[in-house]
């Protein structure tokens, strides 16, 4: 028992698990229902609205991940992040970025992780990135990394004073939910911070300080209506705690590193891709965030989306690296695809704004 | 026969496939379910949980499989669920007692 908590707190990185290798779940991706016709290829289903070859649409959203690095080690993490892992953007990468972040037609600037705000670099990036008038400024914070250590005490007031836009996970507005997939205690500090951002002025009601929640399902099933969840965790968390937030995001968790190890490990990852694959719907794949995003990741490569950075499978294009970056180059390239992107797709569809269907 | 069960969890997707032998009736069945679950005077929330706690009385291991998951799906705690599930156990052992007043009625004919 006692061994099975430790594993649980380090990456399948650290575990030397097989499925921290990308070829290994791209294989699990490809082979099993879907080699033997039950279920129909990503591409096949795409094929049926003349979707495919999956291609970008005007890019909106640049999405760099700074780091894997974060304090939390959630079992449906699909970065595979914690503490133990070492990928850390360096300061040469990132002004790269703030190159391209001066130059980029892309209206939403959003830095994730792992736990961004880990990045030994990442206030002197917020501070010089925020000087290039990006109309949207997104940092995902997991909300505990605010109360983990005194040093990072104050960044309610440093989100503020560079008008950055914070989008937190919150898997749900009870206990024991949220400690079950994002670990002991994880509750308890996020409701502290998530009071620490309501008294900086974050998430009330007119205020211009935006903070979004994200919510995930914790297990092998799919996000319920994002509308009915958002009311639900408005007013459970004001009930309870006096928290105020904006907008709720409902995000599909996606068959990807530790949730695909989970789907495997419980025995629900055959239920949990028929679930995907029967609540595909052509109308998500309209607006698909890799049609519109440009992922980044800490080393500099170009990838269609965060779950394309993890599954190593760099953007098609002769332009792979942020050193080299070109917009019109990128725009022009096949988006890769495979069995994971269902996940994007089914019900309301997800991204890392929430549903997308219209 | 893939099975030597009678109940197979795989069936449960299969449940689509009755319109194969009965088009007419098998659609007429999915629209009049589909409608029901729709938001209306109660909310599909509500009707999530209803249809939790009858699945339960009827013991029907396709229903409980799936409205687990919906419930689970729309947020709904397992408090909730297992609140809901007693509420249909309540009205089953109630309606079995209740017919104790029957069984009184007879005794209290029958002896002198």
């Amino acid at each position: 028992m006692l061994k099975e908590k430790k594993k649980k707190q380090q990456s399948l990185h650290k575990r030397h698990s097989d499925l921290a290798v990308a070829n290994k779940q791209l294989e699990k991706l490809s082979n099993g229902i879907f080699a033997n016709g039950e279920l129909p290829l990503f591409s096949e289903k795409i094929k049926e609205t003349d979707h495919f070859p999956l291609r970008p649409n005007k890019l909106e959203i640049l999405q760099i991940n700074v780091g894997y690095m974060c304090n939390q080690v959630c079992e449906h993490c699909h970065v595979d992040a914690g503490p133990d892992r070492k990928e850390i953007m360096t300061r040469e990468t990132m002004e790269q970025c703030l190159e391209v972040i001066r130059n980029t037609g892309a209206h939403t600037l959003d830095l994730t992780g792992g736990a961004p705000e880990m990045n030994p670099d990442f206030r002197w990036f917020v501070d010089e990135a925020s000087k290039a008038g990006i109309k949207d400024f997104i940092v995902r914070s997991n909300l505990t990394i605010i109360r983990a250590n005194k040093k990072y005490y104050d960044l309610p007031e440093f989100f503020k004073n560079h008008n950055v836009h914070v989008v937190s996970s919150m898997p749900h507005w009870t206990r024991g939910k949220t400690d079950k997939q994002r670990g002991e205690g994880v509750f308890d500090l996020s409701i502290k911070a998530l009071q620490e951002l309501n008294a900086e002025g974050y998430g009330m009601p007119d205020s211009d300080l935006r903070l979004d929640l994200v919510y995930n399902p914790s297990g092998a099933f799919l996000p319920g209506d994002q509308a009915s969840m958002e009311k639900e965790f408005k007013h459970a968390l004001l009930e309870d705690f006096g928290i105020h937030f904006h907008n709720l995001f409902a995000i599909t968790n996606l068959p990807v590193s530790r949730f695909l190890d989970y789907l495997i490990a419980s025995e629900n990852y055959e239920d949990y891709m028929y679930s995907l694959v029967e609540a595909y719907n052509p109308a998500a794949v309209k607006n698909v965030m890799c049609r519109n995003t440009i992922s980044i990741s800490w080393d500099g490569y170009l990838y269609d989306c965060d779950f394309n950075q993890m599954l190593e499978l760099k953007v098609a294009s002769k332009i792979q690296h942020i050193s080299e970056y070109n917009e019109d180059i990128l725009n022009d390239r096949k988006i890769i695809i495979s069995q994971h992107c269902y996940g994007c797709t089914a019900g309301a569809g997800s991204s890392c704004q929430g549903a997308i269907a219209d | 026969m893939a099975s030597n069960n009678y109940y197979d969890p795989a069936d449960l997707r299969k449940f689509g496939n009755i319109t194969e032998w009965s088009k007419e009736l098998g659609d007429k069945f999915f629209d009049y379910y589909g409608k029901v679950f729709e938001e209306g005077a109660l909310t599909a929330r509500e009707k999530a949980l209803i249809a939790l706690a009858v699945s339960h009385t009827e013991q029907c291991p396709y229903c409980i499989d799936a409205y687990t998951k919906d419930t689970l799906q729309r947020g709904i705690t397992k408090e909730e669920m297992m609140e809901a599930i007693h509420v249909g156990a309540a009205i089953k052992s109630g309606a079995t007692l209740v017919h104790g007043v029957m069984m009184m009625n007879k005794v209290n004919k029958l002896e002198m």
